[in-house]
């Protein structure tokens, strides 16, 4: 898509590369990506990709989580969700093999945090327990194994037991869960 | 619950404290909003300007410990802006870098890139990175395991070919191309066992013989590079002594210990998870719920089929924690009943496992017994007899499952430990095959007709028996391929043909395919056993079984990809990469104690191969090392001795009981600072609620202090008066939009102060 008149300059490059944990591929394959949802237009740093369209990426329209990971990545200030080129490469970045585990967590952390209260709590981990499992009623769990989840969960990660689970308790419990690493990946 | 762990909870009735607590200095470190820009969000600008005032704090703290190591800035968890902001902040503080100092710093940077550049090449030559990659996309991480774990055998494989070929082959191979003095290995007195005629065929030669031979290994193949027998060299001779048997036994050796650290290194971090975990269950919750969703699914019906195994998964490890809470309260008379049952059903599976071995044993017999004496018969018979071994123990891998899948349902265990444990017996089943089988040939091959054997082995019927051996591990070799992509190319595409098509009941019963990860795994570590045992007899067996993997790795991608639907029950991948790596490990201890016996304690043939002149396989290293100067050789000969065994044995046993000690007291710590941390916050808790009465005190005491508005904004005016003064604190109100049960605890606050 209009190679030569959107290339990312050599010292943008080697500047994302410093501050993301992508690749020079990775980062070129981003921008091939990115320009093409933008439409072909020049200039692709600051202008802004709406949520709509980032959704129809093959690698996020399957994912239940897709409205969150716009809104928590979203730099802008009118927090529709929509990303920049820079907000699209932080999201690979933290998505990408070489990402460390406290960034994953960190961002996990945020993205499971509905109500962005800066706890998990009894509410949000009911709506992800049901982004998991499905949204529809044949494929929700009944209110009292609801209640059973949620309380096992908290069991197990709320360590000063009030009732919610703060970030350190979730850093916690993701160190200690082996399947995190590896579920928690996208590769474009 | 009581009354101070009523501060959190939001059903009940005690908000103010809520706001005390978003003041705490822990909690703010929490807070990751570090933006000023706060108007337009719910919670409020109070927690806006909050951040603004402690973050300052924050950071001024982060900056103190200049001196230390900060993180590199993309490992913040920030935007990039503020990641770039940070950068030029840093660069900023230690812009007082010298020449040098700078020098360094971009010396350091490039290698980085450099490193980072090579890593970005090597990982692109992955073997089969695009097809692993769709396979991740259509069905998650913990099929990916599986053809990961193929990935890795292929490599391994090829490594061990290429170990044989470099010491064994190559040699060989130089020096009938070129002239260099060789010594043929020879038996120290030729007499009647270094007869050996093989069995290549003379005259005219049928062409389904030909199949026969290539199929069996016998015919012109046995006088190949394909065989033990074939290598009948000692020593070559050019600016060096090159010493083949040594070389071989060497090459066999380290085969095995490179098979065994490479598998170590590979499982080494799944297996300190499993030692950190100190809960029974099963798996965690946790682990299911935060880590349960594949980033990396792209398809549609991948993920839908992902969320019905999650609810699916869900719903059995809730139903399999009320049975653990049932089981446990079962009474004596119960327990009495159960165990009898299982004790029963136990003895019940021995016996099938016995009669299994017996049939393995009996067939073998028989087929040897046929093959000695080499009657012309059908062409068709003549391939069974050979396969006989292969065959029997083929159907009693698949007869042996259907019947632990059946007898497990009545033992009454929980459904994870019931997984476990079919899968433990499926794989003692699978192993223990192979010993059988081994044994029985080591039975025929060392029990002559008459009292004693002259050459220590059956010299009339096996003059060769390395050849033997190595003749029969090819076979099995090829018949395990055979079943493979038959039962792909005969049983999958077929079922999925018929499913798709006929509507009747009984098919709808039978269902797609479910690609059933345990089945295949132990598929393939029963191909990777049957070649570590049959290297050392059949130094081309690492190439054949490398080709045979990667030909089963094409064919499972296909029939997976057109013919299966992933498993209902799920199987996770971390759980997964240790389960395969068990049980490999097993199969690599089971291959080789067979290699261990023969190489030092059978005779090895007088007839053929690189060790004629020797009485065992390992008598060549003790002659070798006799031959090196004495200060080395009475080093060696001081590491092989008793002492020197049970000293280091001594030693290591104390380093293990140090490191048990040291882990056992670590997780004592550990539950000590749990128990702390719950208590700290119970004092948090009580500390607030005093706190809490002591405001409601304060103006009970004093009502003038009540505002015209409502009972909230005063409360929260007193609070902070007494904590610390706020900025707008009328701001305060907004914090009440925060949850929706908020408005009812108004109503409820407002109607508590009116009564």
């Amino acid at each position: 898509m209009g190679g030569t008149s959107s290339k990312l300059p050599k010292d943008l490059l080697s500047e994302y590369q410093e501050l993301t944990f992508l690749t020079k591929q990775e980062i070129l394959l981003a921008h091939k990506i990115f320009s093409e949802l933008q439409g072909g237009e020049n200039g692709p740093y600051s202008s802004r990709v709406s949520m709509q369209k980032i959704l129809t990426l093959p690698e996020l329209k399957a994912n239940p989580f897709r409205k969150r990971l716009c809104h928590v990545f979203s730099t802008s200030d009118m927090k529709d969700g929509s990303l920049n080129f820079e907000d699209f490469l932080d999201l690979l970045s933290a998505f990408s093999d070489t990402a460390t585990l406290e960034i994953k967590s960190h961002y996990a952390f945020r993205i499971f945090d509905f109500d962005d209260d800066g706890t998990l709590d009894a509410r949000d981990l009911e709506k992800l327990v049901n982004c998991l499992t499905g949204e529809t009623d044949d494929t929700r769990l009944t209110a009292e194994e609801m209640r059973q989840l949620i309380s096992n969960i908290l069991e197990e990660s709320d360590i000063d037991k009030d009732g919610t689970v703060n970030l350190s308790e979730f850093q916690h419990v993701i160190s200690r869960s082996p399947d995190f690493v590896s579920s928690f990946k996208i590769v474009l | 619950m009581d009354a101070p762990d009523a501060v959190f909870f939001p059903d009940r009735r005690a908000p103010a404290s809520h706001l005390l607590l978003e003041q705490l200095p822990s909690y703010q470190s929490l807070l990751y909003r570090r933006k000023s820009s706060s108007s337009g969000r719910r919670q409020g600008s109070g927690r806006g300007r909050q951040p603004s005032i402690n973050s300052g704090k924050w950071a001024e703290q982060k900056t103190v410990h200049s001196g230390e190591e900060l993180k590199p800035v993309r490992e913040l968890p920030k935007s990039m802006q503020e990641k770039r902001q940070e950068k030029q902040q840093r660069l900023q503080q230690g812009g007082a870098l010298t020449g040098w100092g700078l020098w360094r710093l971009n010396v350091h940077r490039s290698l980085k890139r450099l490193k980072e550049d090579g890593m970005d090449v090597l990982s692109s030559l992955q073997l089969w990175r695009a097809d692993i990659h769709l396979i991740e996309g259509m069905f998650g991480t913990g099929i990916l395991s599986y053809f990961s774990f193929l990935r890795f055998l292929v490599l391994l494989n090829f490594i061990m070919f290429l170990l044989m070929f470099v010491f064994v082959m190559l040699p060989m191979i130089i020096t009938s191309h070129s002239a260099h003095n060789v010594t043929y290995s020879s038996s120290s007195n030729v007499s009647v066992c270094s007869e050996y005629l093989g069995s290549s065929r003379q005259g005219l030669v049928v062409f389904h013989e030909h199949i026969t031979d290539l199929l069996s290994g016998t015919g012109f193949l046995e006088h190949t590079y394909l065989f033990y027998g074939y290598y009948k060299l000692e020593f070559i001779h050019s600016h060096f002594t090159y010493n083949l048997p040594l070389a071989y036994l060497l090459a066999t050796v380290t085969y095995l210990l490179l098979s065994l650290v490479w598998i170590v290194k590979r499982s080494a971090a799944g297996f300190k998870r499993k030692l950190i975990q100190d809960e029974d269950r099963f798996q965690s919750f946790c682990n299911k719920v935060f880590a349960g969703w594949d980033f990396c699914i792209t398809n549609e019906n991948a993920a839908r089929l992902k969320r019905s195994s999650l609810l699916y998964e869900l719903k059995m490890d809730l139903e399999e924690e009320r049975i653990k809470r049932k089981m446990a309260n079962r009474t004596r008379g119960e327990k009495c009943r159960i165990y009898a049952l299982r004790a029963a059903l136990n003895l019940f599976v021995m016996a099938v496992l016995v009669a299994c071995f017996y049939c393995i044993y009996e067939a073998t017999v028989f087929s040897q017994r046929k093959q000695a004496e080499d009657q012309k018969s059908n062409f068709l018979l003549e391939l069974v007899v050979e396969y006989l071994p292969s065959i029997v123990i083929t159907l009693a891998n698949f007869i042996t499952p259907l019947i632990f899948n059946l007898i497990i349902n009545f033992e009454d265990y929980s459904p994870a430990f019931e997984i476990r444990f079919t899968l433990m017996r499926c794989v003692f089943m699978r192993l223990a095959s192979i010993g059988v089988l081994l044994f029985s040939l080591w039975d025929q091959i060392t029990s002559c007709r008459n009292s004693g054997c002259p050459c220590g082995y059956n010299h009339q019927l096996y003059p060769c028996w390395e050849t033997h051996i190595g003749q029969e591990m090819y076979k099995l070799v090829i018949f395990d391929f055979l079943i493979i992509a038959a039962v792909i190319i005969f049983v999958e595409f077929p079922r999925k043909i018929i499913v798709n098509y006929c509507d009747c009941g009984l098919v709808k019963w039978w269902g797609q395919q479910e690609f059933a990860i345990p089945q295949n795994v132990l598929e393939i570590v029963y191909g990777q056993t049957i070649c570590w045992i049959g290297t050392f007899y059949c130094p081309l067996l690492p190439a054949i079984n490398t080709v045979k993997y990667i030909l089963v790795f094409y064919l499972k991608k296909v029939s997976l990809v057109t013919n299966c639907r992933p498993a209902t029950r799920p199987f996770r991948a971390s759980s997964s990469n240790f389960f395969f790596l068990v049980v490999l490990l097993i199969g690599l201890a089971l291959a080789s104690v067979p290699v261990i016996v023969s190489i030092a304690e059978i005779r090895s043939s007088r007839a053929c191969g690189p060790f004629m002149s020797y009485n065992t396989s390992w008598e060549v290293v003790p002659r070798v090392v006799s031959q090196l100067p004495p200060s080395l050789c009475s080093f060696l000969q001081a590491l092989a001795s008793e002492a020197f065994a049970v000293s280091f044995f001594v030693i290591t046993c104390l380093g293990m009981f140090y490191v048990i000690a040291l882990a056992g007291a670590h997780k004592r710590v550990i539950e000590h600072l749990r128990d702390q941390l719950a208590m700290e916050g119970h004092d948090k808790r009580f500390l607030i609620q005093k706190l809490c009465q002591a405001q409601q005190a304060v103006y009970a005491h004093s009502p003038e202090r009540r505002p015209p508005r409502g009972f909230r904004g005063n409360r929260y005016k007193a609070g902070m008066y007494l904590v610390e003064p706020l900025v707008e604190l009328e701001m305060q109100v907004t914090v009440a939009t925060r949850s929706s049960l908020y408005p009812s605890q108004r109503v409820t606050a407002v109607t508590s102060s009116a009564s």
